[in-house]
């Protein structure tokens, strides 16, 4: 009872510290993002590693570097998928001349798809 | 065009936008940890590369920009469209990068032991939780 008590604590500390720094983190680089100018050199913000860096910092501190290590190898697979993502966002807001905000929320069913398809092939 | 600031789109961004890429942020954050504890670090990794900032800023953007444009009287939506491809094409080559850094962790995390790791989990990790406790939020264990 007091050992579920423990980890249920853990857990809630853990959730809320990552919505602190993850939040923060993410908040930083999207305001980078706006500072800058032109929109293509400010862009490189928006892939910044912020949601990894908050993650891995709080990772390697709880459960080690191998642990860590293991997460960083599959986030080469969530890198490839971003950037389908991101060039398909271009395509289709070049050449099709459709409206952002459908085009950026529904091409991450793309980013989704990418990412698990290179986790079944290579990492599963 | 070379790399330059401009503080005053800073001006443009409300409180509510901001608040709002802060709790997409932390929540992306928390369920990439949620998944790692629950379906292990090969899965979890995956949610460590989710576009969180960009769909949030690309519409923004746009909206900065037509209404910057409004005053140009100049195609409003159009520009505003072109500047978030543009941001996505910068999204396209931060991914390069992304890719890069993770790579890099991957190789050398194992090699060189973290020093503030220890540090961190003493003084962060464990001081947010006395916290946590003296606001009343979590119990004493």
């Amino acid at each position: 009872m007091l050992g579920m008590h423990h980890a249920l604590n853990s857990m809630l500390t853990d959730i809320l510290l990552r919505v602190i720094v993850g939040g923060a983190l993410v908040s930083i680089f999207a305001v980078l993002g706006d500072f800058l100018k032109p929109k293509s050199f400010a862009g490189l913000f928006g892939a910044a590693p912020s949601v990894a860096l908050a993650t891995l910092g709080l990772t390697i501190s709880r459960q080690g570097s191998a642990f860590a290590a293991i997460e960083a190898r599959s986030m080469i697979a969530g890198s490839i998928a971003f950037l389908i993502y991101a060039l398909l966002v271009v395509l289709l807001l070049a050449y099709r001349k459709l409206p952002v905000l459908p085009v950026t929320l529904i091409s991450l069913s793309v980013w989704v798809g990418a990412a698990f398809g290179l986790w079944v092939l290579c990492l599963r | 065009m070379k790399p330059a600031t401009q503080p005053s789109a800073l001006l443009q961004t409300t409180w509510h936008e901001y608040f709002s890429r802060f709790l997409i942020g932390g929540v992306v954050t928390a369920v990439a940890g949620v998944i790692a504890h629950k379906y292990g670090p090969v899965l979890g990794g995956l949610f460590l590369a989710f576009p969180s900032i960009f769909p949030a800023s690309a519409t923004l953007i746009e909206k900065h920009e037509e209404r910057r444009e409004k005053r140009n009287k100049v195609s409003a939506q159009m520009q505003g469209r072109r500047a978030v491809e543009m941001d996505a094409f910068g999204a396209a080559m931060g991914a390069l990068g992304l890719l890069t850094f993770a790579f890099l962790v991957w190789r050398l995390l194992p090699v060189f032991p973290v020093a503030g790791a220890h540090w961190f989990h003493g003084r962060v990790v464990l001081g947010f939780d006395s916290c946590l406790v003296s606001l009343g939020i979590l119990k004493e264990r």
